[in-house]
């Protein structure tokens, strides 16, 4: 054989070998730290992690307050990011499709949905709780609501030039207002694709921390107190894995444990809702 | 799902018959309230496009009045101190700012040559039927919370790295002149090493996904002319599709490189918290976001605390430029494909 070309194949093989091997070793991450988590973590889950309050060291506990806190400020930054994001798109998509302010937002959005969630943290303590005069569960999901706008002014946006102008002319042309064409018809069409961006956006406010440390802050105890501090599952994640006590560290694992899991579910579920969308 | 009342006028307009068979003066009615919700509908959407705009400046100008005591106090010395003294209040901005970067660095160093491999055995190797589960596989890596990152760091990679590879390095490179600095020190585990490592693996997804969808929109008509000379495929992915999606790669990469600059569990849990400024990469440093999750509850005194606030000024605005540079990038080559 030529030694040329058999010298370029020597190479090519190599190249092939070694992104076969990169593939397997970002796979290999995956496996490690998925194994770990059911190793470390699966041994603690029990009952009573769901239905026990966090405890003080030494003693037998669970995770129900936080599991609680985090529920309730995730859905209340759902409540109030969705119908921002859902407008926001809306505007982008369907009336401001060529307009200077669309390209603008869209690049602040962007900037946003990227921006250190520990920089949202500290935004919100300088604008709810520094005049609060103190941590609350409030500011917690506000904070939280901060992260999911960007993700669903995305989705919404993007879901909503999918949907053919041809079904808009068809709505315009049977004199239907703007507005209505938009709730009624738009939106219908797009629907998975933003159910999709809500999902998206609770898998990924469902593990945030930091912006959580110096807004919500922690309870020990049960709260369901939005004015004051308020429990969530990964600071207590947080608090307890960087604490001595064994106990804490195994709880912190379940926890985490509970956590990865619930967001994995919810990302493949919103994988499984956009997938027929897109192809159709 | 719709409220009671736009549900009646959004019926009137369905049904033709309702609006003709009405009285003119009951038609005019509807038509007016509709042209009013028209009116309001778009009000409402186009306050919250521009409400995004004002959370962003929100943030700008509370970073910028939170770190003003810090910042006139200390100065553009700030910047370049290496002072991190809560009890004398006296604050300076260097260690943490030089772990950021160093960790990034290390993070991106694996992760770029990685993702790129990946991208190209996603593309070009894999046969059809894997290479969505796989690629679903390779993203859900980002979808994983940054805590578990951090407690799995602290808990099983750390050790591991403390009784393998950092002896390995040390005594591998403690004697070769340059290299022995890089590798001083008695192998915590913990460290800058760790947090480039855990980085590394949490920013490839990104540089592995957005690789992938630019690398599969170059036109497969260029790809069968350089087969057709006879390219092997390693051939056709160096010089014909790396060349033609450059941008797009770069764009990648700053957005993965944007996502380890602001990156603060994972790094918060393996870095070590040592506010100096070390020349070895196995010992513990600290980064910008590290330091304010760490520090700001304890923080007491105004200075402290707008010291840490001024920490995320610094944060936002590095992350900000990059993030901008990449989205430029990506816009461009969007473009060009669009």
């Amino acid at each position: 054989m030529n030694p040329l070309f058999a010298g370029r194949r020597r190479k090519n093989l190599v190249a092939m070998g070694l992104s076969l091997t990169a593939t397997t070793f970002g796979l290999g991450w995956l496996v490690l730290i998925l194994g770990s988590l059911l190793w470390e973590g699966f041994s603690g889950l029990s009952l009573a992690v769901f239905t026990e309050m966090t405890p003080p060291p030494g003693s037998a506990g669970g995770l129900l307050n936080a599991i609680m806190g985090s529920l309730l400020m995730t859905g209340l930054a759902v409540l109030i990011g969705t119908p921002i994001g859902i407008l926001a798109g809306t505007y982008m998509a369907e009336y401001g499709r060529r307009s200077r302010l669309t390209s603008i937002v869209r690049f602040i959005n962007d900037i946003l949905l990227s921006a250190p969630s520990i920089v949202i943290g500290l935004f919100i303590y300088e604008v709810v709780v520094y005049p609060m005069g103190h941590f609350s569960g409030w500011a917690g999901a506000i904070a939280l609501a901060v992260i999911v706008i960007p993700v669903v002014v995305r989705t919404t946006e993007d879901m909503l030039t999918l949907v053919p102008d041809s079904l808009r002319e068809a709505a315009a042309s049977i004199g239907l207002p703007r507005s209505l064409m938009i709730t009624r018809i738009a939106y219908r069409a797009a629907q998975a694709g933003m159910v999709t961006g809500v999902l998206l956006a609770i898998a990924r406010i469902s593990g945030e921390t930091a912006p959580l440390l110096f807004t919500a802050l922690n309870n020990q105890f049960w709260s369901s107190n939005l004015n004051g501090p308020m429990s969530s599952l990964p600071v207590v994640i947080f608090q307890f894995a960087l604490s001595p006590y064994k106990d804490w560290q195994a709880l912190a694992w379940t926890g985490a444990l509970i956590i990865t899991f619930a967001v994995l579910a919810l990302s493949i579920t919103a994988r499984a809702l956009a997938t027929p969308r897109k192809s159709s | 799902m719709e409220p009671a009342g736009r549900r009646t006028v959004a019926d009137l307009a369905l049904q033709t018959d309702a609006i003709g068979t009405r009285p003119a003066a009951d038609r005019s009615r509807v038509l007016a309230k509709l042209k009013f919700s028209d009116l309001a509908f778009h009000g409402l959407t186009r306050a919250a496009a521009i409400l995004v705009l004002l959370l962003l400046s929100g943030v700008i100008i509370s970073l910028i009045i939170g770190s003003w005591p810090a910042l006139s106090k200390f100065g553009p010395g700030f910047l370049v101190s290496e002072r991190w003294n809560p009890v004398t209040e006296n604050f300076g901005a260097l260690a943490p700012i030089y772990g950021t970067l160093v960790t990034s660095f290390i993070a991106m160093l694996i992760a770029v040559p990685v993702g790129l491999m990946i991208a190209m055995f996603l593309t070009e190797l894999c046969p059809q039927f894997l290479r969505r589960p796989i690629g679903i596989a390779i993203e859900l890596l980002a979808g994983i919370p940054s805590i578990i990152y951090g407690i799995w760091g602290l808990f099983v990679f750390a050790p591991f790295l403390q009784d393998s590879l950092q002896p390995f390095l040390i005594s591998v490179f403690g004697n070769v002149p340059v290299l022995s600095a890089l590798f001083e020190g008695p192998p915590y585990g913990i460290g800058m090493l760790t947090a480039g490592l855990i980085l590394a693996i949490m920013v490839l997804p990104f540089v592995t996904s957005i690789s992938r969808d630019v690398f599969s929109a170059v036109p497969p008509v260029l790809k069968e002319a350089a087969y057709g000379l006879g390219c092997t495929t390693w051939e056709v992915a160096r010089h014909v599709v790396l060349p033609y999606t450059r941008v797009g790669v770069i764009g990648g990469i700053m957005l993965g490189l944007g996502r380890a600059l602001g990156e603060t569990m994972a790094v918060t849990f393996v870095i070590g918290n040592a506010h100096k400024v070390s020349a070895s990469i196995i010992a513990p440093g600290t980064t910008i976001s590290a330091t304010i999750a760490n520090e700001f509850t304890e923080a007491v005194g105004d200075i402290y605390t707008s010291s840490l606030i001024a920490l995320g000024l610094i944060l936002f605005v590095i992350t900000f430029i990059v993030l901008s540079f990449a989205r430029y990038l990506l816009l461009r080559i969007e473009r060009r494909i669009g």
